[in-house]
């Protein structure tokens, strides 16, 4: 259930990148995606009675959930702030150059 | 000493590019001389690994020491050295040509750092043996690649990073959504343990589902059609070395590369993705060699034919038996030297006359013959005449669709070869010969740096042919294909060679 949440958040992204035509929507719909997919990475993780997987010292080892999946989240995270702080810089300069955050009046390149 | 030098071809563009982000402002030449020396020495490394791999078979390098599949590993077998081979080579004689062409812009070390990050990224594709690895090298070349098409702010340029830029990262979230689903299936990330728990388990119907998702976010990285919608724009819209480096290399290491190995060597190849990949290859040569047909502006009739080209690419790839597979990575090979001769030669055109429009171009080979005749052999290399190297490549790919029966495909890739002809003569008419307009009488030939480059490649598009005969195609392609062809024995040879 909880993963077609995630589905349905994937979803809503992919429909604000198509469908809004302010820059600054299309860049927040490429956050949501990102988000969406990270979600979902971390739930593919969880275990049934699984607890944090940190291992203190002097405790039984029992049921974790799988680290791993946390690890690559962190690495996706910073990969997104870094593609996130790119378009957003382009954007302002779009922004300088054309005078408009309008996709339908920014539109040279044809053909 | 043979494995530590593995993670060298990612940590010399590593290391090279934030030392030039240091130093490069403060002391003139630096970033230039430092830059030129790095992709010299990955060029050295990577001819150095190929003789490697010839004598002792696959290599792998157990990152910080952790075994596999727990560790990261890095592989050197023949097919990655292959492409480090191409993908160095035009990197150093792109970074050549920068020498004199980024005169033009300002921020040159800008420029040198975004462009080792970038090769750096590319390399670490190539090299790296574990999923999740692949995907940040990949987001490190994308990313740089975005800031690199926007390197010249004007208008245009900026409009089309932005483009790429909203294309490229959602194709990476479907990448990334495709390895979450193939981790939660086969728990693990190592791709030769990937290919060896899916053998065990037999490919449940998440598989395809994955390959559906790594379909759609590898080919946008490779300009497949239908994902090609940002190539146009991106190409042409950099600046020519870089343009070069998209077109030549970029879009085979992120795109083909990835799919090949994985469709081949993770997943197993089946015949339904034989059949897409087939099928996509052709669209994407019709459709690239039919919108070229009408550009004037010449680079992006260039970027057109790309597009046209990696379907060829692909289409012999896709076809999975061992001479597709030879005929596609040979095209991919000469792709990368032809394309990036024509780049750099609409880079001279324009470092020269200042346009890039076509009509407004006449008779420049009178004033500009080192630029003229290496444009007309990279021309006639990639519409596929003889004697030159793109005639063997295109010949291969057509024997391997008539020998195994795939005859419609193979009459679509002679007709779309004699299109390929018909806009690349188009060019050469409207650029090259003819009258010199009024306007362009004070042309001169550009620098020599720029100059050098092209005539290096041209040479090898002379005489790239050569890598058929017997005795140096066994040892070059032949060793490339064998590591696509034995598909999921992937996994016994990465397993047999760790130590």
């Amino acid at each position: 259930m909880i993963y077609l949440m995630c589905l349905i958040l994937f979803c809503v992204g992919i429909y604000c990148i198509l469908v809004k035509k302010n820059l600054i929507k299309i860049i927040i719909g490429i956050g949501i995606v990102e988000y969406a997919v990270n979600l979902f990475f971390i739930l593919v993780g969880y275990r049934v009675q699984g607890r944090a997987p940190i291992l203190a010292k002097e405790q039984v080892v029992q049921n974790m959930v799988d680290p791993l999946p946390q690890a690559l989240v962190l690495t996706a995270i910073v990969i997104g702030l870094a593609v996130t702080a790119l378009i957003v810089a382009i954007a302002m300069r779009i922004y300088e150059k054309y005078g408009t955050f309008d996709i339908t009046k920014i539109r040279r390149l044809k053909g | 000493m043979n494995h530590e030098l593995i993670p060298l071809f990612v940590a010399i563009p590593l290391g090279s590019a934030f030392i030039v982000s240091l130093l490069g402002k403060k002391l003139r030449g630096f970033a230039d001389t430092f830059s030129n020396l790095a992709t010299f020495s990955l060029f050295s490394l990577s001819l150095l690994s190929f003789l490697l791999t010839k004598r002792l078979g696959t290599i792998v390098y157990k990152v910080g020491g952790w075994i596999p599949p727990i560790g990261i590993c890095m592989v050197l077998d023949s097919l990655t050295s292959f492409m480090l081979v191409t993908i160095n080579l035009v990197a150093f004689l792109a970074t050549i040509y920068s020498i004199s062409y980024m005169e033009k812009y300002t921020a040159k070390w800008k420029f040198y750092t975004l462009f080792l990050l970038m090769l750096a990224g590319m390399d670490g594709v190539i090299v790296t043996g574990d999923m999740f690895n692949l995907f940040v090298f990949l987001e490190i070349g994308a990313i740089s690649s975005y800031a690199l098409v926007a390197f010249g702010v004007e208008h245009e340029e900026l409009e089309a990073s932005f483009k790429y830029t909203v294309m490229g990262s959602i194709a990476s979230s479907f990448i990334l959504l495709g390895i979450a689903l193939l981790y939660s299936y086969t728990s693990s990330l190592n791709m030769a343990d990937i290919s060896r728990t899916l053998a065990q388990r037999g490919n449940g119907q998440i598989v395809f589902f994955v390959s559906v998702l790594f379909l759609m976010g590898f080919g946008l990285k490779a300009a497949l059609v239908p994902f090609h919608a940002w190539l146009p724009d991106a190409h042409p819209s950099a600046p020519a070395p870089i343009s070069a480096m998209l077109s030549g290399v970029l879009i085979k290491a992120l795109g083909v590369y990835a799919l090949a190995r994985i469709f081949f060597n993770v997943l197993g190849m089946t015949a339904t993705t034989s059949s897409i990949l087939m099928v996509l290859g052709t669209a994407s040569m019709i459709i690239g060699g039919l919108l070229a047909l009408g550009q004037e502006d010449i680079k992006r009739l260039f970027a057109y034919s790309s597009i046209s080209q990696i379907g060829y690419v692909v289409f012999g790839i896709g076809m999975g038996t061992t001479f597709g597979i030879l005929a596609g990575l040979f095209h991919l090979f000469n792709h990368a030297t032809f394309k990036s001769l024509l780049f750099l030669n609409s880079g001279s055109i324009e470092y020269a006359t200042g346009t890039r429009d076509l009509r407004k171009m006449g008779g420049l080979t009178s004033k500009m013959p080192v630029t003229g005749y290496s444009s007309l052999v990279g021309s006639l290399s990639i519409s596929g005449v003889p004697p030159l190297n793109g005639f063997w490549s295109k010949l291969l790919i057509i024997l391997a669709a008539i020998e195994a029966k795939h005859f419609i495909f193979a009459s679509i890739a002679v007709l779309v070869s004699i299109l390929t002809l018909v806009y690349y003569l188009k060019v050469q008419r409207l650029a090259f010969f003819g009258e010199l307009k009024d306007s362009l009488r004070g042309i001169k030939e550009v620098p020599l740096t720029m100059k050098l480059s092209m005539i290096v490649l041209s040479i090898i598009c002379i005489f790239g042919g050569l890598l058929l005969i017997p005795g140096i195609q066994k040892n070059f392609l032949n060793l490339a294909t064998e590591v696509l062809a034995n598909g999921t024995n992937y996994a016994q040879t990465i397993f047999g060679s760790i130590k």
